[in-house]
């Protein structure tokens, strides 16, 4: 047995999964090569068939465009000009695989160079037929994943998901994929456990690492492969508590969240990505407690039209609820090539705000941005990392800045409140110090591994990195004490806000505004409901 | 016995001669024995009516002047059919009952 293997995504649809890995992937190189030319001929017809079949299924179970889509694909599998090409290039010596990729493409670039984008968008519908077929060609015979399994890959086609049977249980693990994808929406909604982005490096391709049973967590976004036996059994005992508490909180969403002894808490969502929010109702949330700006920053620099559509698309959804918006949050484990710095100890080096302010001409492409965005809602700033006091007066000058820049111009503007994170020990120790800060924002994360001195992406010291330590809930009552007190709001954004185990502790620490992943509002909701307590600590 | 018949009609609907009304026009055309072909301008190219992906293939959009031009056993009839299929913008939205 291999030692245990674990890798760490993240949750596109909550869930547990135990199973046996399917690779995905694997089915691309397995084409076998035939004899002859007929033979060839016939594998290629044969594979047409199957997928042809496959398709008819799916649309007993489609509706609407869906079935729409299926019926045009069943149409161009059934015609003898799209298999043609194919056809005469294996009857010249072609393999079957190579001669329908090549066929396939051909077509697929004819509608991507469309001039129109109705008939550039069939371009997809076209490479899925193209896969379904070589999927049938080289899959030899029965390799239906076994129920229950646990589908692992780079990433997977809507018909892959809609033709697996998942009454049995099973998930996703991708190494890619994105929970803003056709199919983690589609997992979402039935209920399905999907973790994406485990990494280009993924679970690796050796047999022992494929082979046995995998634990996924799609609740946290993680998987464990060769699990031990104590694993299995930990995992097993959060797979049930997390369906139980599913069960009863679905009831619980659309409802404000109140505690059982009737205090109101506000609970808002985090958010990466402005598509985000198109899954989630926003009467079911009081707002966008984090809204991350990373992943604006995923290959290039964004300049300031991309960011200030993004940001106004969030604000527009919200309405008159807040959005809270995160200044870049680049460096430590979230790397920017051409914006980030290399180093030896990069959480504790040059990222969050002092990068920022490290490379004010790229800062203020994005403060820019934000002050345009703020005209179209109730839109809140925060700065990440924030050490000392002069940082933040340092920023706000450089939107006060800006600000007078676009009115000199005649752009429209807003200044919004400006607030800062609290996640370095620092902020969390000595609050009054950023007493001219608009509102406070606990980073529980960051938070934590640096007051545990246990980083929150190394296995070996999760068991430190709580923030349910006693020294963790002590800063986080007390900067919410002093905000009662100083009349700056505070709230909290990390992972913890969303875990129904940490809601009581956080709840009594003083805490009444939470910011949760979306898929975690109803539980987060449950959670709250769950707990008592008093008055108000003092 | 042998005819040829050909029409012209206008392509109204709001996408073109997309995807679902390609299937449709596809599958009407089939049911006709005789050899039937479009194309988007009277001097050709001509494409084989019955194969979608030589249909679809046109991306003729909303506005385009279609030719429908039919030989063989029924040529007329399917000229008609198509031509009216294309007229009612291929029975999308309301429901239509099928005249021909």
């Amino acid at each position: 047995m291999s030692e245990p293997l674990r890798l760490q995504g993240i949750s596109a649809s909550a869930g547990y999964a135990e199973g046996p890995l399917f690779d995905l992937d694997r089915i691309a190189i397995a084409y076998a090569c035939k004899e002859n030319t007929a033979d060839e001929k016939a594998a290629l017809e044969t594979a047409i068939d199957i997928a042809t079949g496959r398709l008819a299924a799916l649309i007993k179970i489609a509706d609407g465009d869906a079935a729409d889509i299926l019926e045009f694909q069943i149409a161009m599998l059934g015609d003898d000009a799209l298999s043609g090409p194919a056809f005469a290039a294996i009857a010249s010596g072609h393999p079957a695989d190579a001669a329908w990729r090549q066929a396939l493409d051909v077509e697929i670039a004819g509608y991507e160079t469309s001039d129109q984008e109705y008939f550039r968008a069939r371009a997809a519908d076209i490479r899925d037929i193209r896969d379904q077929v070589l999927r049938a060609l080289t899959e030899d015979g029965d390799i239906q994943a076994p129920r229950g399994a646990i589908l692992y890959g780079e990433d997977i086609a809507p018909t892959r998901f809609l033709e697996t049977d998942w009454s049995g249980g099973g998930g996703i693990a991708l190494k890619a994929g994105s929970a803003a994808s056709h199919v983690a929406m589609l997992a979402r909604s039935r209920g399905v456990p999907m973790v994406v982005g485990l990494g280009v490096l993924g679970l690796g391709n050796s047999p022992a690492n494929l082979a046995g049973i995998a634990l996924l967590d799609a609740e946290h976004g993680g998987i464990v492969l060769s699990p031990s036996k104590a694993e299995i059994d930990a995992f097993r005992q959060s797979s049930s508590s997390f369906f139980a508490r599913r069960d009863r909180a679905g009831i619980f969403l659309a409802r404000p969240a109140v505690t059982k002894t009737g205090t109101a808490v506000r609970v808002q969502v985090n958010i990466a990505d402005p598509s985000d929010v198109d899954g989630i109702d926003i009467a079911t949330c009081d707002g966008v407690g984090l809204m991350r700006t990373e992943f604006l920053f995923g290959k290039t620099l964004p300049d300031e039209e991309t960011q200030y559509r993004a940001y106004r698309k969030v604000l527009e959804w919200a309405g008159d609820k807040p959005v809270t918006i995160r200044t870049v949050d680049a460096g430590g484990d979230k790397p920017v090539p051409g914006f980030t710095v290399e180093e030896g100890n990069p959480f504790l080096g040059l990222r969050g705000i002092r990068l920022s302010l490290a490379r004010p001409e790229v800062f203020r492409v994005q403060i820019r941005a934000l002050l345009r965005a703020a005209v179209h809602g109730s839109l809140k700033v925060m700065f990440p990392m924030i050490a000392v006091v002069e940082e933040y007066r340092q920023a706000a000058a450089m939107f006060a800045e800006e600000q007078a820049a676009l009115a000199t111009h005649g752009i429209p503007q807003k200044m919004p409140p400006l607030g800062i994170m609290v996640e370095v020990p620092s902020v969390a120790i000595v609050p009054e110090a950023f007493a001219e800060a608009a509102f406070f924002s606990i980073g529980s994360n960051d938070l934590t591994q640096y007051v545990m001195a246990a980083a929150r992406d190394n296995a070996l010291v999760a068991h430190l990195n709580s923030v349910r330590h006693p020294a963790v809930l002590r800063l986080v009552a007390a900067v919410t004490a002093f905000g009662l007190r100083a009349e700056i709001p505070v709230s909290l954004c990390g992972d913890a806000g969303g875990d129904p185990a940490s809601i009581p502790s956080l709840l009594e620490a003083g805490l009444r505004d939470l910011s949760v992943a979306p898929a975690q509002l109803a539980m987060a909701k449950a959670a709250i409901a769950d707990v008592s307590i008093q008055a108000r600590p003092a | 016995m042998s005819a040829s018949a050909e029409a012209t009609v206008l392509i109204t609907h709001e996408v073109g001669l997309h995807a679902r009304p390609s299937v449709k026009f596809t599958k009407l055309a089939k049911t006709f024995a005789a050899e039937v072909e479009i194309a988007l301008a009277a001097n050709g190219p001509w494409f084989d009516a019955k194969s979608i992906v030589k249909v679809m293939a046109t991306k003729a959009p909303k506005g385009t002047v279609l030719h429908i031009r039919a030989s063989g056993a029924g040529a007329n009839d399917a000229v008609d059919a198509l031509v009216e299929l294309v007229r009612r913008d291929f029975d999308e939205g309301a429901d239509h009952v099928r005249t021909a």
